[in-house]
């Protein structure tokens, strides 16, 4: 939606609510303001063009005698919009009626069934009894890029799509094929479409027309529990909400931040995190008691390791640039009671190619693959290419690294060598200790983005085992020795964090909400642009 | 090739003058004639007073909705330094129609003279005439007579040393029906799909590549250049105060001698079809004409008494169009007949407006219904429904063009469609 405060504002009523709204927007925006649903295919607030082509967001205009397409129509003072008129429902109605004219009903099978904005609108206008006598067309489905199908008879040729590749992505590759009841959406022949940003267009489908093949037949929108959360597959921050079903990850999709992403996302992102279910996990603390690693349960884990914390002086430690921040909070703070050097903390941050979505800049797929080494950054760990083979004979400290890329002589000689980890690499059974954490999805906590903004994500899967956020951890082990008290909170943790990091005083947990917000933000600032 | 032959009542002075002529489409042949006079004249004229003159005349938009045309160019803005354009939509696509063909055929130059003046008067710095795809004979007589005409400085950075100049493109079409809607011409120049758009923007604030552009018919344009030489009221002698001048029109069907003729508006409909046509063979009678080409709502042989003029074909119910009647006599199966259009219409929808891309499918399924003998009483109350959803609703007329005589088909002849219903055959025709 254009800045309200840039213009000026004009007011309308919509269904007899009177609402304002700037000069340059239109009838649908404003009835959205007046919480007017007017149904719609076509318009989509991301996607640049507005062809007002699926005629079903039409209303009525006092003093006009035609209905109007309300996406398109500009706002104007005084107007009078009714979008429950006898006629303007006729209307809808009958474009509904057109729709399913040729669509297949399939329902029961479509992958859409459930966030169907066809299905949707077919209940609310009510028609149980088609009029159709006559054999509908079969058009049949067609792979259009490497992992999306196209199911053509389910198709209502709105254009989404492909004005999303065209205005958004900027790639041509896209068409509407044919015309009149037999149009399709298609590539040019023999070539495919091939662009990092080409998922966005299975999300702007209202139908099940396009529809990911990794995600085919695997749940039902109803089965699936929706949590806001923040991609974690590069240092853009995208919002993103995951889809979650029997305690996996099913999919991602992006969840609209004016600011960062708007209403999309990349596809690695969106592949990088399915994968993530993948691994062995550490679901109990291990501690090495005469040569062998031995499970416990937390207390023991955290007694008999702030046992051997206590005669230990300096080290060098490695964290994850994608452990939250709240994590790395603590455990600096462990870092710094153990007297480790601030300089012996590193971090490595995975690299990959840039992919900028030229419509909408802001989200670029980062160089860095990570979500948080702003955060590491900020809490002064140092950004190495591959990390410093640990001192011999002196403590080694791992927080969230994998290890996984480590060489199999790493760490042998460390004195002593605490892994907090959510994975159990090679490497890291050479730990004297494994305290098992969660994954990013499995608590509560912040992220800090390439630009400074830091976000919260939600949980949204069990832990395995009896697996706990970093900071809960960390938090408990400094409560031993007397360094305040154990962390039950995500926004506790958050709290205490910003209390003691000058840098971090503006942020507030209620403020950063579900939009963020950014380290250089004055008090007064806004976080993030209002959602749609 | 011989212009078929022409009736006393036929006024063949005007723009049909020269059909016929082979030497007419050549350079010197139409300089011979008298051609390019009148753009000397409007080189020496002030935009502003070319556009007087053609809104004095009264001329109206030839290529259906009959607007005016001085009225339709003083829209354009004051001329800065955005460019202007003249787009000549040459699409003729209308079933029914085929006046533009023939005008193109014969007289290039007039068309081109028509088109340098109408640029001048609307500043427009380049025309486009966007040739439908199958006229591939009009597109290589075009091309000829353009390149002769730039040779010869009718075109080109200074025509005939006036100091100003404009450039003309021949864009050919790749055939569809939609490419004649001005919109969609306008996008299919610009290398997009032939998609019409929503209005406004008029072309005349943004038009071809988003710059002011008026949109004119080949024969509105071909009529210019003698408004331009013998001025307003020599061509207000024609028609009526509404419909002055001659207008070609297109006879077909059952015809005794089809043909275009250029005639003065305001002739009764049924006298262009028993005395300028000869009537229909073997002494049938007439028993329903499309009075505008297909799309226009059809007359009943006793509604043929109405003058054809803008006003007087509205006035009857229907409308001139592209003045393209298609005389139906009574071997015509009225079902038939408009199931042929009601596909017409489907197979040419660009697809954008759901009521259209599957509405006028859905009409034509329901005629070839009850044309095959399947129909049911209650499919006509549900092609009313279609016809009322489908009008007035969409981004262009595509839709409301099969409504238009699909419903004055069932309001007339409703017994027709109810006895092939019931007799699951056509029992009207012979």
């Amino acid at each position: 939606m254009p800045e309200e405060e840039n213009s000026d504002l004009v007011s309308l009523t919509i269904d007899g609510v009177e609402v304002q709204v700037s000069e340059d927007s239109t009838v649908i925006e404003a009835a959205e303001k007046a919480g007017v649903v007017v149904p719609h295919y076509c318009y989509h607030p991301g996607i640049p063009t507005r062809p007002a082509q699926c005629r079903v967001c039409l209303v009525e205009v006092e003093g006009q005698d035609k209905l109007q397409p309300s996406c398109k129509l500009p706002v104007q003072d005084g107007m009078e919009v009714h979008t429950d008129s006898d006629d303007a429902e006729l209307a809808r109605k009958s474009v509904i009626e057109f729709l399913l004219v040729n669509h297949p009903l399939d329902c029961p099978i479509c992958d859409a069934a459930g966030q169907c904005m066809l299905q949707d609108y077919a209940f609310e206008t009510g028609q149980l009894q088609s009029r159709l006598n006559e054999e509908k067309l079969v058009m049949g489905r067609d792979r259009i890029a490497d992992d999306i199908l196209y199911f053509a008879d389910r198709c209502i040729i709105c254009t989404r799509c492909v004005r999303f590749m065209r205005e958004v992505a900027q790639d041509d590759s896209l068409v509407v094929a044919q015309r009149g009841d037999r149009a399709y959406i298609d590539t040019f022949p023999d070539e495919d479409l091939d662009n990092p940003f080409q998922g966005n267009i299975v999300d702007v489908c209202p139908v099940g027309a396009l529809v990911h093949e990794d995600y085919l037949f695997k749940a039902r929108a109803w089965d699936m529990d929706k949590t806001p959360s923040i991609c974690p597959g590069c240092s853009n921050g995208c919002n993103v909400t995951l889809d979650t079903k029997e305690n996996q990850i099913v999919r991602l999709k992006p969840r609209y931040n004016g600011e960062v992403n708007s209403y999309w996302m990349c596809d690695y992102g969106r592949k990088h995190l399915v994968m993530g279910n993948r691994g062995v996990r550490t679901e109990v603390p291990l501690v090495r008691q005469g040569g062998e690693l031995e499970p416990m349960d937390w207390s023991d884990a955290l007694a008999a390791v702030g046992e051997r914390l206590g005669g230990i002086e300096g080290g060098s430690a490695v964290v994850s640039p994608d452990a939250c921040n709240e994590s790395l909070h603590y455990f600096r703070r462990l870092l710094d009671t153990l007297g480790v050097p601030a300089d012996a903390g590193s971090y490595r941050v995975e690299q990959g190619e840039e992919h900028t979505l030229p419509g909408f800049p802001k989200l670029t797929l980062r160089e860095d693959r990570a979500a948080n080494g702003t955060g590491a950054d900020l809490f002064g760990f140092r950004r190495v290419e591959s990390w410093p083979e640990p001192e011999p004979g002196a403590p080694l400290f791992v927080l969230q690294e994998t290890l996984r890329e480590a060489p199999e002589s790493y760490a042998e000689d460390a004195s002593f060598f605490l892994y907090l980890g959510s994975h159990l690499s090679p490497a890291a059974r050479r730990a004297d200790a494994v305290l098992p954490v969660t994954t990013f999805a499995e608590m509560a906590g912040t992220f800090t983005n390439h630009e400074g903004r830091v976000q919260r994500f939600q949980k949204a899967l069990q832990p395995p085992g009896i697996a706990r956020p970093a900071w809960m951890v960390l938090s408990g082990l400094l409560a031993r020795s007397g360094d305040g008290s154990p962390v039950l909170d995500a926004a506790d943790a958050f709290g205490e964090m910003t209390d003691e990091r000058p840098e971090m005083a503006v942020l507030n947990w209620g403020r950063v909400g579900l939009k963020g917000q950014t380290l250089d933000s004055g008090a007064g600032a806004e976080a993030g642009a209002g959602a749609r | 090739m011989a212009f078929p032959e022409t009736h006393e009542r036929e006024t063949r002075t005007l723009l049909s003058r020269h059909m016929g002529e082979e030497e007419a489409r050549t350079l010197d042949g139409w300089r011979e004639r008298g051609g390019y006079g009148a753009l000397e004249k409007a080189l020496e004229m002030e935009p502003d007073e070319i556009v007087t003159t053609v809104k004095e005349s009264g001329l109206r938009g030839r290529g259906g909705a009959g607007f005016p045309t001085g009225v339709k160019w003083s829209f354009m803005p004051e001329k800065g330094d955005d460019p202007h354009y003249l787009a000549c939509n040459a699409d003729e696509s209308e079933p029914g129609a085929f006046k533009d063909r023939e005008l193109m055929r014969w007289t290039p130059h007039l068309l081109i003279e028509g088109c340098v003046i109408a640029a001048r008067a609307i500043q427009a710095e380049h025309v486009y005439v966007y040739v439908r795809g199958e006229f591939f004979e009009v597109i290589r007589i075009l091309n000829r007579a353009v390149t002769d005409a730039y040779e010869a400085g009718y075109l080109g950075e200074d025509i005939l040393g006036s100091g100003w100049g404009c450039d003309l493109t021949v864009h050919v079409g790749a055939g569809a029906y939609i490419a004649g809607e001005e919109t969609g011409m306008l996008s299919s120049i610009a290398d997009g799909r032939a998609e019409p758009r929503i209005k406004p923007p008029f072309p005349a604030q943004s038009g071809l590549f988003g710059d002011p552009t008026t949109v004119n018919n080949v024969e509105t344009l071909s009529s210019v250049p003698m408004i331009l030489d013998n001025g307003a009221d020599w061509y207000r002698q024609w028609g009526s105060d509404d419909s002055p001048g001659t207008k070609l029109w297109c006879c077909s069907g059952h015809l005794n001698r089809p043909g275009n003729y250029e005639l003065e508006l305001g002739m009764p409909l049924k006298d262009i079809i028993h005395d300028v046509c000869g009537g229909v063979p073997e002494g049938r009678q007439v028993r329903a004409v499309f009075p505008g080409g297909s799309s226009t709502p059809i007359l009943s042989r006793d509604e043929l008494d109405c003058e054809t003029t803008y006003e007087g074909l509205s006035e009857a119910g229907s409308a001139l169009g592209t003045a393209s009647p298609i005389v139906m006599d009574e071997s015509t199966c009225i079902v038939r007949a408009m199931r042929r259009v009601a596909h017409f219409y489907a197979h040419e929808s660009c697809g954008q407006c759901v009521q259209c891309r599957e509405g006028t499918a859905w009409v034509t399924k329901i005629l070839e219904r009850i044309e095959r003998g399947g129909g049911e009483m209650e499919d006509l109350d549900t092609l009313y429904d279609l016809c009322e959803q489908m009008t007035g609703k969409t981004i262009c007329v595509l839709a409301d063009s099969v409504v238009f005589p699909l419903e004055s088909s069932l309001d007339k002849f409703r017994d027709e469609y109810e006895a092939h219903i019931k007799h699951d055959r056509c029992t009207a025709t012979a």
